[in-house]
């Protein structure tokens, strides 16, 4: 699988990966390959699991076998230390691809009589290298062997030639050492300077909270990370964790998943990305473990397993309260689906806290996880340990395709929430309403990565019944929630049916109108008819008075005689 | 031949603390014939000479022949000796250029023997 890193790795460069999650990360690909890299650290700060894994995942998965010779313990014990993480170190030696030496200080101590060198070393390192063909090799602790000696002279000298002779046989090589006085990364002053890389390992108490931390401090030829990165030991080995995600390489799945609450998964495009990280912030009684509860029913209810992490409430309470709506946990936890884990935040280590729920997720497999409460982890918002502390969980879950659900608890106007949002690729934020008298609860999906979702608000409901997604009224007004909500859709209605009324009215009065003009234009046209028929009678009067006239003039002629045609034309004008 | 005339070291008592029945088991691991490991044994093989005539036995180890030996015997450093017997069992890492101190590493000197 190719990483795509931001910067580039150095030009041509090559790396041994180290198979320790997180460190190939922060290294942009692993250990200078064919050179030496000191780990220092003291003591318990697992230098040399960082080495066994080293090599087991050069044997394992990489074609690359390994020698081991360790300066502290027996070869049986240093075996047996690591049984329980499942290295299988035996069947690694039987299979020709690891070589396990050790030396111990003598008991009763060396004399030392003038000029001497490591030369055995040499020849049994040479010895197993070529014997099965090592590409790596791991020394552990090189102060326990050199201590054993008093002449600093001889050891400053054979400890130079040591790192030359391993460049020589290109091997890569992880050599590791106690800090010196004074902070000084190494006992002689002279190792780190001859090492390509320096890996430096801390295991302190920071706020009555121990925490192991992991530091690159010198990387020749590469860009690294130079941050100090929390790591942890867990029942699977040496986990390094990143704070800044940079260059992750996790697997993303197209698939969805449901939330369990229908709505929701319809306002995020169909749910939520397998493996994918969900944040829930949001202030108290805003219904943040009732969502986690959703999706752990919802996830048992396809057969799949689920995780619970408890930090504010005991496994009775949340399962009491979420019966409340209608969801039923216990039944899953018999079905041996669901595994409720409440830890009160101060009972363990930050490390420790981690490490057990690393072997929670390696012991009950779950397909989705939810942590409850992530801020009261460290007794309250305290914002960079917070969002350290969820990078570092959200890590740990992605890296195994996990789907995770946490909330926090962030008033109005807290910033940790924003700063940790980053860290996830939902993000849900449930806010309280207060008007009218009455709290209502709000959802916003502020953001869902690579997924189109809605950017509307609904408004949350709890009921009985279980959780409802309600459409929020949205207008001149302003948002509005719970009965101011139902007061506005009453009014809306109100108005709606006020409208229609009107409406009816106008058109009544239209077609009143209209039909007004109709007989009015009828009346017109009755009264031009009348007015026309009247004109015809009287054109028919006038001829008849004309043909009246003619014929009493003709009658009156035919009386007196008149010439007809002599006077005729002059009596007529 | 006085014993202060040995190796060029003055011994303060001039006689060897040991029984005269028992041979010395000596064991030096070397690495081919380095010039540490050539003087070491003819450091060793003066003193032995000199301390132990004809009652000790000095068993060279090659490493670069069985270079395995050196983790099945703990030997990280040469040259080294090991006096296997008489116990107590003690280890003397260098060319052992310094006589003195070498009969003390061995044990060797009347004062800190349990025969005297």
């Amino acid at each position: 699988m190719a990483a795509l890193f931001e910067a580039p790795a150095g030009p041509l460069l090559p790396k041994a990966r180290t198979g320790i999650a997180g460190l190939d990360e922060i290294t942009r690909g692993g250990l200078p390959e064919g050179r030496s890299t000191l780990v220092t650290g003291g003591t318990g700060c697992g230098k040399t699991l960082l080495g066994l894994q080293f090599l087991v995942a050069g044997a394992r998965e990489y074609g690359e076998p390994g020698v081991l010779v360790t300066f502290e313990e027996s070869a049986e014990k240093v075996t047996a230390n690591v049984a329980s993480l499942g290295f299988g170190l035996d069947q690694l030696q039987k299979d020709g691809l690891l070589a396990i030496h050790a030396f111990r200080p003598q008991p009763a101590g060396v004399t030392e009589i003038g000029e001497f060198d490591f030369e055995p070393l040499f020849l049994l390192l040479d010895d197993a290298i070529k014997r099965i063909g090592a590409r790596r090799v791991v020394l552990d602790t090189i102060e326990a062997l050199f201590a054993a000696f008093k002449s600093e002279m001889v050891v400053r000298a054979e400890l130079g030639r040591l790192f030359r002779w391993l460049e020589d046989r290109e091997v890569t090589a992880i050599v590791t050492g106690e800090r010196g006085a004074n902070e000084a990364l190494s006992r002689y002053g002279i190792e780190e300077y001859v090492s390509d890389c320096v890996i430096a390992l801390d295991h302190h108490m920071h706020d009555g909270v121990a925490t192991r931390r992991l530091q690159v401090v010198k990387y020749r030829g590469s860009a690294h990370e130079t941050n100090e990165f929390p790591f942890l030991i867990s029942a699977s080995g040496f986990t390094v964790l990143p704070v800044t995600a940079v260059g992750l390489d996790y697997s993303a799945s197209e698939e969805r998943i449901s939330t369990g609450v229908p709505r929701l998964d319809y306002m995020l495009s169909g749910g939520l990305f397998r493996g994918s990280s969900v944040l829930v912030s949001g202030a108290a009684g805003t219904g943040k473990t009732t969502l986690g509860g959703y999706l752990i029913d919802a996830t048992c209810a396809r057969g799949e397993r689920a995780l619970l992490i408890l930090h504010e409430e005991s496994a009775n309470e949340v399962i009491r309260n979420l019966r409340s709506i209608g969801l039923d946990l216990r039944r899953w936890v018999e079905a041996g689906l669901l595994r409720i884990w409440a830890a009160r935040p101060s009972a363990f280590g930050l490390e420790t806290h981690l490490a057990i729920v690393s072997g929670l997720l390696d012991e009950h497999a779950p397909d989705v996880v939810v942590v409850d409460g992530v801020a009261s982890l460290l007794g309250g918002p305290t914002g960079g340990e917070v969002i350290s502390m969820l990078t570092r969980k959200f890590h740990l879950f992605k890296t195994r395709g996990i789907t995770s659900l946490a909330t926090i608890l962030a008033e109005q106007g807290d910033e940790t929430a924003a700063g940790v949002s980053s860290r996830a690729d939902t993000w849900l934020l449930l806010r309280n309403v207060e008007s009218n008298g009455e709290r209502n609860r709000l959802l916003f999906v502020l953001k869902s990565r690579g997924t189109a979702h809605s950017n509307q608000v609904r408004e949350f409901v709890l009921t009985s019944d279980g959780v409802q997604l309600i459409d929020v009224y949205v207008g001149p007004a302003g948002m509005m929630t719970g009965s101011a909500r139902l007061t506005q859709e009453i009014r809306e209605r109100d108005a709606r049916l006020q409208q229609q009324a009107e409406l009816q009215r106008r058109e009544r009065e239209l077609r009143r109108h209209i039909a007004q003009g109709q007989a009015q234009i009828a009346a017109l046209r009755d009264d031009m008819a009348s007015a026309e028929a009247e004109l015809g009678l009287i054109a028919d009067s006038q001829e008849r008075q004309a043909a009246d006239a003619d014929a009493a003039r003709q009658a009156m002629e035919a009386q007196r005689w008149a010439d007809p045609d002599k006077d005729n034309d002059q009596g007529q004008r | 031949m006085s014993p202060r005339d040995i190796g060029g070291y003055t011994a303060d008592v001039a006689q060897p603390a040991v029984s005269a029945d028992e041979t010395w088991q000596l064991r030096l691991y070397v690495t081919d014939r380095t010039p540490k490991c050539v003087r070491a044994l003819a450091n060793l093989q003066r003193v032995c000479t000199h301390w132990l005539p004809g009652r000790h036995h000095i068993e060279v180890v090659d490493l670069v022949e069985n270079p395995r030996r050196a983790a099945e015997d703990q030997i990280v450093a040469v040259p080294t000796l090991v006096k296997a017997y008489p116990p107590p069992v003690s280890v003397i890492v260098g060319d052992l250029s310094d006589a003195e101190r070498l009969l003390d590493g061995m044990q060797l000197r009347p004062g800190n023997s349990p025969t005297m």
